[in-house]
């Protein structure tokens, strides 16, 4: 397939601060003790899709990333890091790697999804329709913990969250209306003459752009270097192309060439139209009428089905979500092979006397567990020591780790090399790398890290 | 009081589970003969709009009798305009009277205050005779569905939830994207359904093109995660109703229209939370006949059978032949007089006891019966009804011509004319398109405003003529009639022309006739509309202001400067308009008022209500020299001196009192140059009333010293008082 992949894997993120580190870029940060990046690249390989950039926000990230990517996946897949300025965009990082591609068609996926929607399935469509754009939408995750156990008081009218407004035409093929970001608490407007044009429009709420496009790659290139101010994909340049669906000139806005275009157009759009006064056209006619005509884009949009998971890293509350679904709802997604407790327990890592892992749990190589602990819905990474009496719930606990006895922690993140003292209380907390938490402290809904780190 | 009873008993038994109850109450209908338009005005002075044949049989029969076959078993005829022509007709064509063979009981209910289908659903609620859900529907609609289906959802939302007041009968119709319009000539409505329930949460009817988007609340969006807008519908304007809408009506007395008001106040009235449910009908048909386009494409419907069996040779009425069905979609009567040499194209229906001549042509036409039809006539898309005589060599081409007209011969009527009843056209006179023609003159108290659609045909008998009907008439403001030979038209017959008023356009104005008349849209209207299109392509996808990004382009930026121009020298008008009031005696608090309300409205500063009413006082003052030849600076004294209280209260930063000298600079130097040799010595009165203080002049001087040398005309000009204003000031700080 002639076909450019552009992941972009972001790069120390403040918003999943004290998450990321120095250390452990976004990309690579561990989703059931995976790098989240190594989701997207399997999912690229089994799509065939092995012509893939990887780009990285900062020289030190893209070092780790680098390295990580070249071992992990030596001879199977090419990939290329590419390091850019932090904090240029999404749009801005496309720009910085626009002259390295060279296929016709371009496939930018953001490297924090974690999805079992085939990108080779979204290229195909965005093929067959001869798409500008064609956008991967998918079904808006509910998020929050879900079970009644650790349910606080303001999960309880859970509603989807509305992320995007997309309308679509009756084929569901077309993107015809794009609100995202903060316009989508709004009223939502939408051009009369989209309306007019396809004569029935779909108007949802509860589909999510998922930050997975095909482009035509001289729209794409046009686009970046026209309009140098665009920062974002998802926030800029696919709502531009979605607007400018229905004028006459694609690239260049000067009225010149758009009155040549339009007059040309006139006999065989007034034939059609004068035709549409009598006769009910066909729903194919729109293809033609609005979308063949004086070289328009052409937006589709690939609805993943209601059953396919499919959900962005963008979030500490999306970090806890992923890590329990994909060892427990979506295990599908990670590779593992489960007990039959439902759970994955590496064999070298060993247990104390009546220590019980409960279902939808995964523990990593090299760690040990003390007496009597308890652990449930949480994911324990590679050789952390945890002492007795300690309870894990619905928590993420990273790498080396070290956990005394009579810990509890419910509904948070530990990150690397963090020792946790005796009796030391967490209560939906996210620690940083290598903090410490001190015997017997409490807290609860806080973020700890090392003061200081970066500047 | 038994009114009350009854809906509460009624509402009930559609809550409760009782199916046997609610199959036994009788299904009724409330059918409308009176559309409470103007639209087919001249006709409709002279006969009610229901009783106009369609395909030579009267609208009401085609209503009637689809409700009779649709198992309506009881039909409330509410009769406002021509009350007693519909009763009688009712009564002639079985429906009333003596106990017939018939199923459905009719019923005429007359009232005559009633301006509008409001005012008519509130007599039917005091008459307390409907007891269940009803069909509410126009006599003017042509329909062959099925009714059960919609009928039993209706029952089953009712059933589930009481709130389900109404279903609305829609039907697929793509609007053009030129003209928007549907091609029964309806204007394009946009309206979101939810795909599941088919509940009806935006309705736009009459579309505002000047509107680029369509605006949906979002708190529609938050309880209908999905939902289809749609402009590809056709309002059928056949609603199945439940007892709730007549106390609605009852309610909330200010309901009008049954679109305009009803429904978007129940879709906006959110405490209440009544529902309307739509009912897409696919392969039958529903059509409303509201105007003359829609007239003619129903017409040409029957003829070609879309609506069995609706149609000519089922649907026979009165005392009439039997018409048969030729090839080609042709119907003649069995009686009809047709020479050999004359040709009846396809499509047409010749009525009975019509006689053709030689040489004649008809094609796509309707001819009514007892027509009278001379030689080499040729008749195209027209509607032609009973007892008309058309002499030899006339020309009718997509006309409406209305019972007994005289058309002599060598007559052309163009395209989209109305004949209304015996009006007469001379010899070869031509009418031209579009053209009115009435033996009763235009009612003159009439103007367009939308508010008398509902004020009108109601009078039933309108204003006897204050001229002889029988006059040739010409109306000044509108193109007359032509003769194509004028002066041997004169010598001939004396009287030339068209006997009869001919009506200047209606309610829509000259240049909109073409949208919803007989004849198809010109050529270059459609050329003119394709451009129009093609034109606003560009700013209508642009300036998608919900999308607009953060950063805005360059070209933007200079659009939305323009639109802000546009709007200041808007809001200086309106402005200067208040004025203009308060010269009439206004009190000055409530200008002030005004002013700031405008300046909300248009969203300016504080600053541009200064330079505006200055503008104003200005004006004023120049308006006032002119007309009374008085010297124009006494006039500007006169009027600064009058209104430097006013102007105080916007001249309360320095800022402002520039704005006061460079809106003046401005006038003197394009608006109104009248003012320009008086610009120093009005300066100093300007400081006199301390309208302007020495800081706003001293700094206004300052700013002017690097400008062009075009630009200083007015520093220099004054330039004595600014060193005069200079000195002083330094005196004072010497001081």
């Amino acid at each position: 397939m002639d076909f450019q992949v552009v992941v972009l894997a972001g790069g120390t993120s403040e918003k999943l601060s004290p998450l990321v580190s120095k250390d452990v870029p976004k990309a690579l940060l561990p989703v059931a003790n995976r790098p989240v990046l190594s989701y997207v690249l399997d999912l690229l390989e089994a799509s065939d899709l092995k012509d893939i950039i990887v780009v990285v926000e900062g020289q030190e990230a893209a070092r780790l990333v680098g390295a990580w990517a070249s071992s992990a996946y030596l001879d199977r897949l090419l990939v290329e890091v590419v390091a850019v300025p932090e904090d240029i965009g999404t749009a801005g990082a496309l720009r910085a790697i626009s002259r390295r591609l060279a296929a016709n068609d371009v496939l930018v996926i953001s490297g924090d999804l974690v999805t079992d929607v085939l990108p080779g399935a979204v290229a195909a469509t965005h093929r067959r329709n001869g798409a500008a754009v064609t956008a991967l939408l998918c079904s808006v995750p509910v998020s929050g913990p879900s079970d009644a156990a650790s349910s606080g008081g303001k999960d309880k009218a859970k509603k989807p969250a509305r992320l995007n407004i997309v309308g679509l035409d009756i084929t569901r093929q077309f993107l015809l209306h794009i609100v995202s970001g903060t316009d989508v608490e709004k009223d939502v407007r939408v051009n009369k003459k989209k309306v007019r044009a396809v004569g029935e429009m779909e108007i949802r709420s509860d589909l999510m752009d998922a930050h997975l496009y095909a482009f035509k790659r001289t729209t794409l290139q046009d686009i970046l270097e026209e309009k140098e101010a665009y920062r974002s994909i998802r926030l800029e340049v696919l709502p531009y192309l979605v607007r400018s669906q229905l004028r006459s000139s694609p690239s260049s806005g000067e009225g010149t060439t758009v009155d040549e275009i339009g007059n040309a157009a006139v006999p065989f759009n007034s034939h059609l139209q004068y035709l549409s006064q009598h006769r009910i056209l066909a729903p194919s006619a729109f293809k033609k009428d609005l979308l063949s005509t004086g070289g328009t884009y052409r937006c589709c949009v690939y609805i993943a089905s209601k059953s396919k998971y499919c959900h962005r890293l963008n979030s500490i509350q999306a970090y806890c979500d992923i890590n329990r679904d994909v060892v427990g709802d979506a295990s599908h997604l990670s590779s593992y092979s489960f007990s039959a407790q439902n759970n994955i327990i590496h064999p070298s890592s060993v247990l104390g006397s009546k220590t019980t892992i409960g279902p939808q749990c995964m523990l990593a190589e090299g760690s040990q567990l003390g007496d009597k602990c308890s652990v449930k819905r949480s994911v324990i990474g590679r050789h952390c020591r945890i002492g007795s009496n300690v309870k894990i719930v619905n928590s993420v606990v990273m790498n080396h780790v070290v956990i005394e006895d009579g810990c509890h922690i419910q509904g948070s993140v530990v990150c690397n090399n963090v020792q946790l003292q005796e009796r030391a209380i967490l209560k939906d907390c996210q620690v940083g790398a290598g903090y410490i938490v001190t015997a017997g402290s409490e807290h609860k809904a806080d973020s700890l890290s090392k003061k200081v780190e970066r500047f | 009081m038994s009114q009350k009873k009854s809906r509460g008993g009624g509402g009930g038994a559609a809550a409760g589970d009782d199916p046997e109850e609610l199959s036994r109450s009788p299904l009724q209908a409330v059918l409308l003969a009176d559309s409470f338009t103007l639209k087919f005005r001249p006709i409709t002075l002279e006969r009610p709009k229901v009783l106009l044949p369609l395909v030579n049989v009267p609208m009401i029969e085609y209503t009637l009798s689809w409700l009779e076959s649709a198992g309506v078993e009881e039909v409330f005829v509410f009769c406002c305009a021509h009350a007693l022509q519909v009763k009688e007709h009712l009564e002639k064509a079985g429906w009333t009277g003596k106990p017939t063979a018939r199923e459905m009981a009719v019923t005429a209910v007359e009232s005559h205050d009633a301006v509008s289908a409001g005012d008519a659903l509130r007599v039917m609620y005091g008459r307390g005779v409907i007891h269940g859900d009803f069909v509410l529907i126009s006599g003017d609609t042509i329909s062959n569905m099925d009714l059960k289906d919609a009928l039993q959802e209706h029952k089953d939302r009712r059933k589930k939830d009481p709130l389900a007041v109404m279903t609305m009968i829609i039907k697929y119709s793509k609007p053009s994207t030129l003209t928007h319009q549907t091609r029964l000539g309806n204007d394009e409505i946009v309206m979101a359904v939810d795909p599941e329930t088919k509940e009806l949460l935006y309705y736009e009817d009459r579309a505002d093109s000047s509107q680029l988007y369509v605006t949906i609340d979002k708190d529609i969006l938050a309880s209908n995660p999905t939902l289809q807008l749609r402009n590809n519908m056709e309002d059928c304007y056949i609603d199945i109703c439940s007892l709730e809408v007549l106390s609605l009506f009852t309610d909330n007395f200010d309901y009008q229209h049954l679109r305009r008001h009803f429904v978007k106040g129940l879709l906006v009235d959110d405490i209440m939370g009544y529902k309307i449910y739509t009912h897409e009908i696919r392969s039958s048909y529903a059509a409303r006949i509201d105007n003359f386009r829609s007239y003619d494409t129903v017409s040409k419907d029957i003829i070609q059978r879309w609506t069995y069996p609706m149609v000519p040779d089922v649907l026979s009425f009165g005392n009439c032949q039997e018409i048969k069905l030729h090839r080609q979609g042709i119907y003649k009567a069995s009686d009809v007089t047709l020479l050999h040499s004359a040709q009846i194209g396809a499509n047409s229906v010749v009525g009975n006891a019509t006689s053709i001549g030689e040489n004649c042509e008809i094609s796509n036409s309707v001819i009514g019966e007892g027509c009278n039809i001379g030689k080499n006539v040729l008749i195209h898309g027209s509607y032609i009804w009973d007892n008309a005589i058309i002499e030899d060599g006339c020309k009718v081409s997509n006309s409406l011509v209305c019972d007994g007209v005289h058309l002599r011969s060598g007559a052309i009527v163009e395209p989209g004319c109305i004949l209304s009843f015996k009006v007469e056209v001379g010899k070869n006179v031509v009418v031209p398109a579009y053209s009115k023609v009435a033996l009763l003159p235009q009612p003159s108290n009439e103007d367009s405003d939308e508010e008398l659609e509902y004020a009108d045909t109601n009078s039933g008998v309108t204003d006897s003529p204050r001229y002889p009907p029988f006059s040739s008439m010409r109306s000044a403001d509108h193109p007359t009639v032509l003769s194509e030979d004028d002066d041997l038209e004169a010598s001939e017959t004396g009287a030339c022309g068209v006997v009869g008023y001919i009506w200047a356009s209606a309610d829509t104005g000259i240049q909109e006739e073409w949208r919803q008349s007989i004849a198809p849209i010109p050529k270059d209207k459609l050329e003119e509309l394709q451009h129009a299109a093609s034109v606003d392509d560009d700013d209508g996808s642009e300036d998608d202001l919900n999308n607009r990004p953060a950063v805005l382009d360059r070209d933007d930026d200079s659009d939305v400067s323009a639109v802000e121009e546009d709007d200041y020298s808007k809001f200086e008008k309106e402005v200067e308009e208040t004025f203009q009031r308060a010269l009439d005696g206004i009190h000055q608090d409530n200008l002030i008022l005004e002013i700031n309300a405008l300046r909300l409205s248009y969203n300016l500063q504080h600053v541009d209500c200064a330079g505006a009413l200055f503008h104003s006082v200005m004006r004023g003052a120049l308006v006032t020299a002119q007309s009374t030849n008085g010297s124009l600076l006494k006039t500007t004294a006169d009027a600064l001196g009058k209104w430097k209280d006013l102007l105080h209260n916007y001249t309360k930063t320095v800022d402002e009192e520039m704005e006061i000298l460079l809106k003046f600079e401005e006038m003197c130097q394009e608006t109104t140059k009248e003012f320009s040799p008086f610009f120093s010595k009005i300066l100093p009165y300007l400081y006199d009333k301390e309208v302007v203080s020495e800081d706003a002049i001293l700094r206004w001087a300052e700013e002017k010293e690097n400008a062009d040398e075009s630009d200083k005309v007015f520093v220099k000009q004054s330039e004595a008082f600014i060193l005069w204003l200079k000195e002083a000031e330094e005196e004072d700080d010497e001081e």
